[in-house]
């Protein structure tokens, strides 16, 4: 059976140059990077090299960045870090209501110590609402934090005139880029980012490690205690070769951005044409104006988001799906519901991913499939058209 | 390893009796759109109490459809008795198990059937000791999302 992945946005498979890049810090040059002979000198360099391909695919200074072991990490490192750091000064954050849950629950955690935190709305396309974020600052603000790329519906949020609504009240921004990181231009000092949050795993990189951005001098409290790895800022022996898998990453991420931009968003758009066209009811959610290039969030209205994902796994297809009955939690997808879109629709909502290895006959085949599987659907289900919701 | 048993996924890919009665003996709708799930449910009883015939239509996930279908094949050729008596808890054993969070999607069929033995017995001004205490408008999903008001029985 065919098999189409299509949840780049969840993770992507690593590049075999990636791989190939590792595999020596496997098992000939496995070296603690912190040891002074030879093993050690060798790791150090390989960390070295690497954290010089990521700080330029982003723009910054090499010993700007610090490798972490995943987004998450970078993210809770960042809340807790900079309002322990700047605790004297204030204890009030701003983030919106759709980030990812690293930022959210890392934020009701810092709500049950003290720390008061606003989180800004969405408009319907789910762009973050400019106005209101300025509005909500206060001399006890801290820190803003709103993504680069939201991973539900992909919309890129205009963190440049964020960072400086920021800054021209002094406080400091962070954009989570797990999503956005290879997906679309980053300059971190051009738009005034902070500290910035990636992860590897969504480049074609490893799982398991990641990176956090900090401009010189901000200076946010260590998160993770020990050992003087990272220059002292991230204890733990270095994840050597998810390092080394990171840089190359970046690197082939560098030189790739603007055809994996064109060639994604061609064969995203053509699936989004493609299924609005052959399959009724159907609604893409998130503006497409500015927008993840391979990201598609369609809702399917009178079907339930789990039964397409199911059905569609079951002809080879991998997507996700933002509704509540597939996750764990019952809870429909909270970035959705921010925008404001009706919770029976929520239900019904797929996320296709593009990406790298995705082709033409790939979509064929995923609109084909759906197609039927939606009509099969809407035959069992107890609402349609006619009868309405 | 899947997130379903090999019953549940050929329950939900063939699911067994879709569709809806015409001029049925009784119907029963329960859940919402709103909630994630709506099960409608038709049948048709003989003159001996015997559901002859059973339909389903249900909008939700995996589970709520494999409920939905393995609770109309088990109800089918029972008396109206013995169709009040099955729980959602034989539903599940019947399609050996679901996942803890998905349990109350045999709930679901479960009601649905009772809110159309209730409509049967409304309108036929019948009464079955397995509907004592039977509350048509009563929410028993104490896992309703936000905005999920409590389903009943809607016709």
């Amino acid at each position: 059976m065919r098999q189409v992945y299509m949840d780049y946005s969840a993770t992507t498979p690593v590049k075999k140059e990636v791989l190939d890049a590792m595999m020596p810090y496997f098992t000939e040059h496995f070296g603690n990077p912190s040891s002074l002979y030879t093993y050690g000198l060798e790791a150090k360099d390989a960390i070295t090299k690497a954290r010089g391909q990521l700080a330029h695919l982003i723009g910054a200074n090499p010993d700007e960045v610090y490798f972490t072991g995943s987004g998450s990490e970078a993210d809770n490192w960042t809340l807790f870090g900079v309002t322990d750091k700047l605790a004297k000064k204030g204890n009030h954050i701003i983030t919106t209501q759709i980030e990812h849950h690293a930022i959210l629950h890392s934020c009701e955690f810092l709500q049950k110590h003290g720390v008061d935190v606003t989180y800004v709305g969405v408009n319907p396309d789910g762009t973050v609402k400019l106005d209101e974020i300025e509005k909500a600052i206060t001399d006890k603000t801290v820190l803003i934090s709103v993504m680069l790329i939201n991973n539900e519906v992909g919309t890129i949020q205009p963190v440049k005139e964020i960072a400086e609504i920021a800054h021209k009240h002094g406080v400091l921004f962070h954009t989570d880029a797990v999503q956005g990181l290879g997906n679309t231009p980053i300059n971190v000092h051009e738009m005034g980012i902070d500290l910035m949050s990636m992860s590897a795993h969504k480049i074609y990189g490893p799982k398991g490690v990641g990176a956090l951005y900090m401009r010189k001098g901000v200076n946010a409290s260590n998160y993770l205690h020990g050992g003087a790895q990272e220059s002292g800022h991230r204890a733990s022996t270095e994840n050597l070769a998810g390092i080394v898998g990171f840089g190359k990453a970046a690197e082939m991420a560098e030189a790739n951005l603007e055809n994996h931009i064109k060639n994604c968003s061609a064969l995203r758009n053509y699936l989004i044409e493609q299924v609005t066209k052959t399959i009724p009811g159907t609604t893409v959610n998130g503006t497409m104006e500015h927008r993840h290039p391979g990201n598609a969030n369609i809702t399917f209205e009178y079907i339930e988001g789990e039964s397409i994902l199911l059905m569609l796994d079951s002809v080879g297809i991998s997507v996700s799906t933002g509704s509540a009955c597939s996750s764990k939690s019952l809870k429909p997808s909270h970035v959705l519901t921010a925008m404001g879109v009706p919770v029976e629709k929520i239900h019904g909502t797929i996320r296709f991913t593009v990406g790298d290895f995705t082709t033409k006959e790939d979509i064929d085949y995923v609109v084909e499939n759906l197609a039927k599987i939606v009509a099969r659907l809407r035959e069992i289900s107890s609402v349609n058209e006619k009868k309405g919701w | 390893m899947a997130l379903y048993n090999e019953t549940v996924m050929d329950h939900f890919m063939n699911p067994r009796n879709v569709g809806e009665i015409e001029n049925p003996d009784g119907k029963g709708v329960y859940g919402s759109p709103v909630c994630g799930d709506m099960m409608q449910i038709t049948i048709k009883v003989d003159d001996n109490d015997v559901i002859t015939d059973v339909k389903f239509k249900t909008f939700g996930c995996g589970s709520a459809i494999a409920s939905s279908s393995m609770a109309t094949e088990m109800i089918i050729g029972k008396t109206v008795d013995e169709a009040l008596a099955v729980t959602n808890k034989q539903i599940v054993e019947e399609l050996g198990g679901l996942p803890a969070v998905k349990l109350h999607c045999s709930v679901l069929a479960d009601h649905a059937i009772k809110c159309a033995i209730y409509d049967y017995a409304q309108k036929h001004g019948k009464t079955y000791k397995g509907l004592e205490g039977f509350d048509p408008n009563a929410d028993d999903d104490d896992e309703n999302p936000e905005g999920c008001e409590g389903p009943g029985c809607k016709a």
